[in-house]
């Protein structure tokens, strides 16, 4: 009985200390939804090497712009196109331009079983959009996710643009136009290339890159904010080293140099 | 995986929304269902807005007035030195007045179902107004208050739009079982999403029979 007691007691005791184990509060960071699947595995390897936690939210970088002006709680805000960190800066919001992490590429998908060929030219869209046989064609929101805008980009810059506008759905970021892209409601889209290289795709959908010279850069760029913590700042530069690098160029992503130490 | 931060946080929220609009809803209930004022309609037709206007409507003038740049806002960051808009605290303002309709219009049609006469009875048998309610009124509304108070709850788990656009969908802070949901379909992890949406399904369903079984209880009685 009593032993039953104590072994009650020291349970309870160990859930009320537990907390003091990460004694640091756990940062916020806002990451562009092309990373979904990147920086959770470079999170998972800075947990590994660290102890310390984050919690990411993904989105589109725009919606975190605004967010952020705002003065939404994130410490650290990983975005797909740098022009939103520069004026986030210019605002006062951050502590200084922040870093150039990685360079991000346009990929075309389609799922399985679509009249949509796949290829890095595109000649297999422009043949199904004749054969009527697009209906619906998934990108992100062009307004406010960086991914959304190059792809329109691109579709100009190869005359695909005015056939292809009437028909397409628009997701929220790009993991959401990768979704609707896949989901069997689209014949395919234009994808961050980093979400399609995922081998669990291999199975549900066809891919090709696209030419990065359709488009502007997306220079993904990475910024503590005003007030960041310590943990944060050890994340932000965890992102500079050789694990997270590794990681960032498994997923497809195109590296800079590295920062000369 | 089950998201059992988000699940807690939705239980907490909705506990929450449900233990401030409790009070609020008995005031303006019992008010509006005695009140003779000329404006009453005017006032019963603003405190349902919430049940028509899209979320984005209630989640975009959230944003402008609690924003940083608001009176509101600036206010509550000179307070407490962190903004009121991507918080707990700004999610759950915005529970509260989105479930207003829910608390208030059941719990006023509780007490009007109540009838003057009988108040009047128990004026003439010498009970003051406190006796009134406390001995009469609420007795026979409570069936009626615990069915807003059950909505209101069902309906804060229910709630996407305005905690999206008002909470950021941060982890563990304004990241209800709703929005993890929405995030894990985003993530390709239709597993997780088809598990707690299983969950809230159930946990909805279990409540909205409670309010059934309690309105039910009421009509027998009456």
């Amino acid at each position: 009985m009593i032993q039953t007691l104590m072994r009650w007691g020291l349970a309870l005791l160990a859930l009320a200390v537990s907390p003091m184990a990460w004694a640091q509060p756990v940062p916020n960071i806002a990451a562009a939804s092309d990373l979904r699947l990147a920086l959770a595995a470079v999170a998972a390897e800075f947990r590994r090497d660290t102890g310390q936690q984050v919690k990411l939210t993904f989105g589109s970088s725009g919606n975190f712009y605004r967010q952020l002006r705002q003065g939404a709680p994130f410490q650290l805000f990983l975005s797909a196109d740098e022009d939103y960190i520069l004026k986030l800066a210019k605002a006062g919001k951050t502590m200084g331009t922040g870093q150039l992490y990685a360079v991000g590429r346009l990929a075309l998908v389609a799922p399985k079983g679509s009249p949509l060929l796949v290829d890095s030219k595109l000649a297999g869209l422009r043949a199904a959009l004749r054969q009527g046989k697009i209906a619906r064609f998934a990108i992100a929101n062009p307004e406010h996710a960086p991914y959304g805008e190059r792809a329109a980009q691109a579709l100009k810059h190869t005359k695909l643009w005015p056939p292809l506008s009437r028909k397409l759905v628009l997701g929220e970021n790009v993991a959401q136009a990768l979704q609707f892209a896949i989901s069997g409601g689209a014949q395919g889209g234009i994808v961050a290339y980093s979400l399609v290289l995922d081998p669990a795709f291999k199975a549900r959908a066809d891919f090709a890159l696209l030419p990065a010279s359709w488009h502007q850069p997306l220079r993904q760029r990475v910024v503590l904010m005003k007030g960041a913590g310590s943990v944060a700042q050890r994340f932000y530069l965890y992102l500079q080293q050789a694990p997270a690098r590794a990681i960032l160029a498994r997923h497809g992503f195109a590296l800079p140099k590295p920062p000369r130490a | 995986m089950m998201d059992w931060q988000a699940l807690r946080l939705s239980l907490l929220l909705g506990v929450l929304t449900v233990v401030i609009l409790a009070p609020i809803a008995l005031v303006v209930g019992r008010w509006l269902a005695t009140t003779r004022l000329r404006g009453r309609a005017a006032i019963e037709a603003a405190l349902t807005l919430p049940l028509v206007l899209p979320p984005t409507v209630i989640g975009f003038y959230l944003l402008v007035g609690l924003g940083p740049e608001s009176p509101v806002g600036h206010g509550w960051i000179s307070m407490f030195g962190q903004p009121l808009v991507f918080s707990f605290e700004g999610v759950l303002f915005a529970s509260v007045l989105v479930n207003l309709p829910f608390a208030v219009q059941p719990t006023q049609r509780a007490f009007e179902a109540i009838g003057q006469d009988l108040r009047d009875a128990a004026a003439t048998c010498g009970h003051s107004l406190w006796r009134t309610i406390w001995r009469i009124e609420l007795p026979l509304a409570w069936p009626g208050i615990v069915t807003g108070a059950v909505l209101v709850f069902a309906h804060t788990l229910g709630e996407f739009g305005v905690v999206l656009m008002v909470g950021g969908s941060i982890p563990g802070e304004t990241r209800t079982l709703a929005l993890s949901i929405y995030d894990r379909v985003q993530a390709f992890d239709n597993a997780s999403a088809a598990r707690m949406a299983a969950l809230l399904m159930a946990i909805s369903l279990i409540a909205v029979t409670a309010s059934f079984v309690l309105g039910g209880r009421s009509r027998k009685r009456a």
